[in-house]
């Protein structure tokens, strides 16, 4: 084991682990979003909207998210290619980088998981409550938003810091599509220096303090949470 | 030429036997690394439920490994350091390197990642036994390996089963990435289908449409399965 090259590769993690952290910010944010639309679409009252959200859960849930990836950065990717019309607008820099493929395919992975785990809190809410917003005369929109949604996330605190958790292990397929987060940086390294184990002990050792601190990051979110303390 | 013909051409007659064997790869790869899984969780929640010290604090440390760092950087580790592990025993007993057989790798290296999922549910599940029946069986002089086979397993298994055919879903996306090491289950040999026809978008949705039939076929088998292990639960 020799560990001197960290020194001269230093360079290459930093922004890695920066590219690893927008991934996960990115595509948490616009996961999650989708995600409310799917759990509340999944409960929905028109049969159409709730079967259309339980065949997207089903089918992103029923494939890995890996072809996912495929599916999008090379089989769309290489669409784009086919309209030379494109490469001449700004969009071209977008459509070139792998890292926004894969922002959007974790995005939809993000949407259907999470989607289901947001569906089951809301089941979770005590139908009381809901019935109590509607006997004071609240309009829907202000129940979801003041009791619904509030009431589900709280009990869904600790499903959504072990799906943050997946979410940051799946961003490290992001460097099967040449984008250059943490495992991209390892992997660099690894055919530069010729060394097998060190890179990749290194970024299992990023994963792991980072997942540690998401899930302390939750715990503390979780203990601001006014919960109900005895009767 | 139509989406549709083309579909036909070249997904069907061309590369349908091949992406058929790649899927049975897939299959084959999954099944032995479930096997080695449940194994490993049976063995590593036993450990932690013995309540030894040592071993507890290592069990600690693997399911916290696996369930932390990201699977494909597991799978990279794995491999090479397996490859390299089984050479350096052959060297020191004398031969020289072998290839190791990728198959082999493949189950290895999932079942070593989704052992520790698997023990954290047999774990919950043996909890959830009444300790009177475990009790009762050593009451009746009941050997170790006997009550493992007669109470715990049958006992635990209408509570492991949820848990456990997520578990197998997740292990049949998983094996997807073993194509990234370079075997030629599904996803990779979709990957040289795409490769060498240029037609990315159709082989990858084919492929994923392929994926997604094995996965709600095992969802029908699972809930075969469901309905036989929880015959002798009491019905709600």
């Amino acid at each position: 084991m020799d560990f001197e090259w960290l020194g001269t590769y230093q360079s290459y993690f930093i922004p890695a682990l920066q590219t690893t952290l927008l991934l996960l910010l990115y595509s948490g944010t616009l996961g999650f979003g989708l995600a409310l639309l799917v759990g509340f679409a999944r409960l929905s009252k028109q049969p159409f909207i709730a079967w259309a959200a339980l065949s997207f859960t089903n089918t992103i849930r029923g494939t890995p998210l890996l072809v996912q990836i495929y599916v999008l950065y090379y089989g769309l990717g290489s669409l784009f290619v086919e309209f030379p019309a494109v490469r001449d607008t700004f969009l071209w820099d977008y459509l070139r980088d792998g890292f926004w493929y894969v922002v959007l395919a974790l995005a939809i992975s993000v949407a259907a998981y999470v989607g289901e785990v947001i569906k089951g809190g809301l089941r979770g809410v005590p139908k009381g409550e809901l019935e109590a917003a509607r006997a004071l005369g609240m309009p829907r929109l202000l129940m979801v938003r003041r009791i619904w949604l509030p009431r589900a996330l709280q009990i869904l605190m600790p499903s959504l810091a072990g799906e943050t958790v997946l979410l940051l292990k799946s961003t490290a397929l992001a460097s099967t599509v040449a984008v250059m987060d943490v495992l991209g940086a390892a992997n660099f390294v690894r055919t530069q220096t010729l060394r097998t184990y060190e890179p990749l002990l290194v970024t299992a050792l990023v994963y792991l303090v980072l997942a540690l601190l998401i899930e302390e990051v939750f715990r503390r979110l979780a203990h601001r949470l006014p919960t109900r303390s005895g009767f | 030429m139509t989406w549709f013909e083309q579909f036909t051409r070249s997904v069907v007659s061309e590369w349908g036997v091949v992406l058929l064997q790649g899927a049975l790869v897939t299959l084959q790869i999954s099944g032995g690394a479930f096997a080695l899984g449940l194994l490993i969780g049976l063995i590593v929640a036993m450990t932690k439920l013995s309540g030894k010290t040592p071993l507890v604090i290592i069990a600690n440390g693997y399911i916290t490994v696996c369930r932390a760092v990201p699977e494909l950087l597991l799978i990279l580790l794995l491999y090479y350091a397996g490859s390299d592990l089984i050479n350096a025993v052959l060297d020191w007993m004398g031969y020289g390197p072998i290839e190791i057989n990728g198959f082999a790798s493949g189950v290895l290296v999932l079942g070593i990642v989704q052992g520790a999922y698997a023990s954290e549910i047999i774990r919950g599940a043996i909890l959830a036994i009444p300790l009177g029946h475990i009790e009762a069986a050593r009451a009746f002089g009941c050997s170790r390996g006997l009550i493992v086979r007669r109470i715990l397993i049958p006992e635990m298994m209408p509570f492991a089963l949820a848990g456990l055919s997520n578990l197998w879903m997740t292990l049949l996306k998983d094996s997807a990435l073993i194509s990234v090491v370079g075997y030629n289950e599904l996803l990779f040999t979709a990957k040289q289908a795409a490769g060498s026809t240029k037609m990315y978008l159709l082989f990858y949705l084919s492929v994923g449409a392929m994926y997604l039939v094995i996965t709600l076929l095992s969802n029908l088998v699972v809930e075969r399965f469901e309905s036989r292990f929880r015959r002798w639960m009491p019905a709600h």
